[in-house]
C-alpha cells in the first residue's frame, strides 16, 4: 500500500481517496458542527474510513449520526456497533418511530419508512444545531446526483434548489451559510459502485455480512427479492423461499431487494458488478422507481 | 478488472445538442458498458413517450427535471466511465454563452477539453469560445472532434480545411498539446473503433487518444507548495507530542531532511516526516492528502503555505486576475467580497477592472468598466490578507481562487492570477 512510485503517478484510487481527505478535513476546518450520516451501508463505511484517515491519528472530530428506520437489517446495525466502538465516535441515533410517536412526523399509512426518514433526519439535524452533514451519495448512481455539487446547500426547510446551486470550481469549496441553513457535503461524488468495492476490497474494512452470497428466506414483489421478515408481511399470492442471495444495497428492509448471487467474497463481488447490467438502485430499490424524477423530488425535500 | 493500478483522466466536454454532444458521449458511455440497462431502458421510454422514433441519447445526460422539460442542458453533470487501465470522470457542459460560467466550472479540473465542430458548418463562433475558454482555465490537452463526417461523405479536405483554419487560431491560445479527430459519433467512426470509411486519417481514435494522452507531466514537481488545511493534535496519552499540518500537496516534492519554509511567518525548519494515515512515506507528491511535521516547533495553522526556503511564492495583497463573473449584479471597482485562495479566505476590494475579453474574437475592450454575468475580464484586486500564490500559468491550484458574495453568501466570481 506504499503510495509513492518513482514515475509520480496515484493510482484513480488514491485520487479518489487523498480528493475525498481533502473535503473532510476542510469541512472540520470550516463549519462549526459538522456530523456524518452513516447508515452502516457501504459507501457510509467507506466514508468513515476516508474519515479515520483523514484525521489520524485524533479521533474523527464529529460525531455521527443514523437514522433508524425501525425496519433496519440486523447484520448491518451489528457492524455499525462495530465500527462505532472501534472508532470510539459518539453515535447519533434518529429514530423514525420515535419521530412518528412524537408526530414529528406524520404516517398516512401510504408512505414509506424512506420517505420518512427525511422529516426525521432534518429533525435531528435541527435539534442538534448540525451545519454540516456528510453524506455518501455518488454522482454515477442517479441522473439528479450527477449534477449535485460536493457542497450541497441546504435552504432553512432543509430543500435543495437544484437550479440555483453555487458554482464549484478547482478544489476550492465555499461552506457560507446563513442562520438556520446547513450544507450536505458529499466527500465520495466522484467514486463509482467498483471503485467503493475495490477501495473496501484493498482496506480490508468491514461491511455487514448481507453483502456476501448467503441463504435467504425470500419472495418476489414488484419485480423484486424481498427478505421475509415480520416487519414484511406476506400479501396474496406471495410466496416465500429459501435462495442463495446477497444484497447490493442495504436500505430499509421492506423496500431493498437482493439479488440471487453465489459472490461470497470481495473479487467475486467486483467481478459480478463489473458486468451487471442494471444499476444498483434500479435494481434493488423500491424507492427510487416510483417516477423518472423520484430521486430528484426526495432531494428538494431534503433527503440524502 | 481491479483498479488498483489504473489512472484518471477528468476532461471536459463541451457543445450543444446541435454538435452532437450527448450522442457521443452517449456512446463513449454504451460502448465502454458504462450505461446500465435500466438506464438505456428509462431513456428509451421517455424518448417514445415524447414521440421520438430515435433513442434520444440526450435524455441520458440531461438530469434536472427543468432540463428535460426545456431540451436543454444548464447544468455541468458528471459522468464516469472505466477502461481496463483508465478511470474517466467526464465533465459535461453547455455550450451557450448563457452558460459560459458552467463551462468554466466544468474546465477547471480538467486535464483535457473537448471541442465539438460539425464538419458541415465548420469552425464557429461557438467552438472558438470554447477553444479561448479551455485555454483560459489552463486545460492542457485540447481535442478537436470534427463530427458528422459521415454528412460530408467523409471528405479529407473539409477535415483539413478545418483544421488548418483551428490550428491557425490555437497560435493566439495557450493549447501545449492538440489533436483533431475526424469521427461520427452518430455511427461510431473513429470514435472507438477506426474508421474503414477515412482511410486517409492516420491518427488515434477518439478513445485510444482518451486512454493514451499522457496526463502525469502536467502537474508541477519542481515548485513544493503545500497548503496547511487542519492541524492534527490528538492530545491522546499514546500520541501526546503528535502536531502535524495535515493538507493536499498543491506542488512539487516534500521529502524528510527538506529545508522549508512557512508562509507568511517566513519561519524555517526542516521536515521531520511525512505521514498518510498509520504509515510514514519517503515523498509526497501532488495530489497526495497527507500530514507534515517540522522539526522544529514553530507557530503553524490553517491558510499557511509551506514551501522550500529558495524556492516559495511571493506573500502579495495587489491580486492582477483574469476573472470569470457568475452572477447576475455586475462586477465592479470599489465593490467588497470574500476571497478563498487555496486554504486561506479573507476580503478583497475591486480596484480596477482593465479590460473586458471577448471570448469570441480575443477583443479587449478597455472601456468596458465592468463585468457582466458570464463575462471575463481583468481585474485588479486589494486583499486584507497577503495571498500565498503562484501564476495560474504555473499551478492551478497555486493560482486560482473564488469569489463570495459576503451577503448572500453565494459563489460570483472565479479568478486566475497572472503573472
Amino acid at each position: 500500500m506504499t503510495q509513492t512510485h518513482s514515475d509520480y503517478r496515484l493510482s484513480q484510487l488514491d485520487q479518489l481517496e487523498a480528493e475525498s481527505i481533502h473535503i473532510f478535513r476542510e469541512v472540520a476546518a470550516e463549519f462549526e458542527k459538522p456530523v456524518l450520516m452513516f447508515s452502516g451501508g457501504k459507501d457510509s463505511i467507506v466514508m468513515m474510513r476516508l474519515a479515520e484517515k483523514a484525521f489520524y491519528p485524533a479521533k474523527i472530530p464529529f460525531p455521527v449520526l443514523q437514522v433508524d428506520t425501525g425496519y433496519d437489517f440486523p447484520e448491518v446495525l451489528a457492524t455499525r456497533d462495530n465500527w462505532v466502538d472501534r472508532l470510539g465516535v459518539k453515535l447519533i441515533v434518529a429514530s423514525v418511530e420515535q419521530a412518528l410517536a412524537d408526530g414529528i412526523v406524520i404516517d398516512d399509512g401510504k408512505t414509506s419508512r424512506n420517505r420518512h426518514q427525511i422529516g426525521t433526519l432534518l429533525n435531528a439535524i435541527e435539534e442538534n444545531g448540525f451545519t454540516a452533514a456528510f453524506g455518501g451519495g455518488r454522482r454515477d448512481e442517479e441522473k439528479a446526483r450527477a449534477k449535485e455539487r460536493v457542497y450541497s446547500h441546504r435552504d432553512e426547510f432543509g430543500q435543495w434548489d437544484p437550479k440555483n446551486q453555487r458554482p464549484e470550481l478547482w478544489s476550492l469549496y465555499n461552506g457560507r451559510l446563513h442562520e438556520g441553513e446547513h450544507m450536505r457535503i458529499f466527500p465520495i461524488s466522484n467514486w463509482t459502485e467498483l471503485d467503493i468495492w475495490d477501495y473496501i476490497g484493498r482496506e480490508g474494512i468491514e461491511i455487514p455480512s448481507i453483502y456476501f452470497s448467503h441463504q435467504r428466506r425470500v419472495f418476489l414483489r414488484d419485480g423484486m427479492l424481498l427478505s421475509e421478515s415480520e416487519h414484511n408481511p406476506l400479501r396474496d399470492g406471495e410466496v416465500a423461499e429459501e435462495r442463495t442471495v446477497r444484497f447490493r444495497t442495504v436500505g430499509d428492509l421492506t423496500l431493498t431487494g437482493c439479488v440471487e448471487s453465489t459472490a461470497s467474497t470481495i473479487p467475486e463481488i467486483i467481478e459480478e458488478v463489473a458486468v451487471a447490467r442494471v444499476t444498483e438502485r434500479g435494481a434493488t430499490r423500491g424507492d427510487d422507481r416510483f417516477s423518472e424524477a423520484a430521486m430528484e423530488d426526495r432531494k428538494k425535500e431534503g433527503y440524502f | 478488472m481491479s483498479a488498483t493500478n489504473m489512472d484518471l483522466l477528468r476532461f471536459a466536454t463541451a457543445g450543444s445538442v446541435d454538435d452532437g454532444k450527448s450522442t457521443l458521449i452517449g456512446r463513449l458511455l454504451l460502448d465502454s458498458k458504462a450505461i446500465f440497462e435500466d438506464q438505456l431502458e428509462a431513456v428509451e421510454a421517455t424518448s417514445s413517450a415524447k414521440g421520438y422514433d430515435y433513442t434520444d441519447l440526450a435524455l441520458l445526460t440531461d438530469g434536472l427535471r427543468s432540463e428535460r422539460e426545456q431540451g436543454i442542458t444548464i447544468d455541468v453533470a458528471y459522468r464516469y466511465f472505466a477502461t481496463p487501465n483508465r478511470k474517466f470522470i467526464i465533465a459535461d457542459t453547455p455550450g451557450h454563452v448563457q452558460y459560459t460560467r458552467n463551462m468554466v466550472t466544468g474546465a477547471s479540473t480538467a486535464d483535457l477539453g473537448l471541442v465539438l465542430v460539425d464538419a458541415r458548418q465548420g469552425l464557429t463562433e461557438q467552438s472558438r469560445r470554447h477553444a479561448v475558454i479551455l485555454s483560459l482555465l489552463r486545460v492542457p490537452h485540447l481535442v478537436l472532434a470534427v463530427n458528422k463526417m459521415d454528412l460530408v461523405d467523409f471528405d479529407q479536405s473539409i477535415y483539413e480545411n478545418i483544421y488548418r483554419e483551428f490550428t491557425q487560431f490555437a497560435t493566439k491560445l495557450n493549447v501545449p498539446d492538440l489533436e483533431v479527430i475526424p469521427i461520427s459519433a452518430l455511427q461510431g467512426d473513429n470514435v472507438v473503433t477506426r474508421s474503414e470509411n477515412m482511410p486517409w486519417y492516420s491518427g488515434p481514435t477518439l478513445m485510444h487518444h482518451l486512454e493514451h494522452v499522457h496526463v502525469a507531466s502536467d502537474r508541477d514537481l519542481i515548485d513544493a507548495r503545500f497548503p496547511v488545511q487542519y492541524v492534527i493534535r490528538p492530545k491522546s496519552d499514546e500520541f501526546h507530542d503528535y502536531r502535524g499540518y495535515a493538507g493536499q500537496i498543491a506542488g512539487g516534492v516534500l521529502k524528510p531532511g527538506d529545508e522549508v519554509v512557512v508562509l507568511p511567518s517566513g519561519m524555517t525548519s526542516r521536515i521531520a516526516k511525512i505521514d498518510l494515515f498509520d504509515q510514514e512515506v519517503p515523498e509526497a507528491f501532488p495530489p497526495m492528502s497527507v500530514t507534515v511535521h517540522l522539526e522544529d516547533d514553530v507557530d503553524v495553522s490553517r491558510g499557511d503555505m509551506i514551501a522550500r526556503v529558495k524556492n516559495a511564492p511571493t506573500p502579495s495583497q495587489d491580486i492582477d486576475a483574469m476573472i470569470c463573473w457568475m452572477t447576475t449584479t455586475p462586477l465592479q471597482p470599489r465593490q467588497k467580497l470574500a476571497i478563498k485562495h487555496t486554504t486561506r479566505t479573507g476580503r478583497a476590494l475591486v480596484k480596477d477592472v482593465q479590460y473586458r475579453l471577448d471570448v469570441n474574437t480575443l477583443h479587449r475592450d478597455q472601456g468596458a468598466g465592468e463585468l457582466g454575468v458570464n463575462e471575463i475580464g481583468r481585474v485588479t484586486l486589494r486583499t486584507t490578507v497577503p495571498l500565498l500564490c503562484d501564476p495560474y500559468s504555473k499551478n492551478r491550484t497555486t493560482g486560482s481562487f473564488v469569489l463570495i458574495d459576503e451577503a448572500t453568501g453565494v459563489t460570483v466570481g472565479a479568478g486566475m492570477i497572472n503573472g
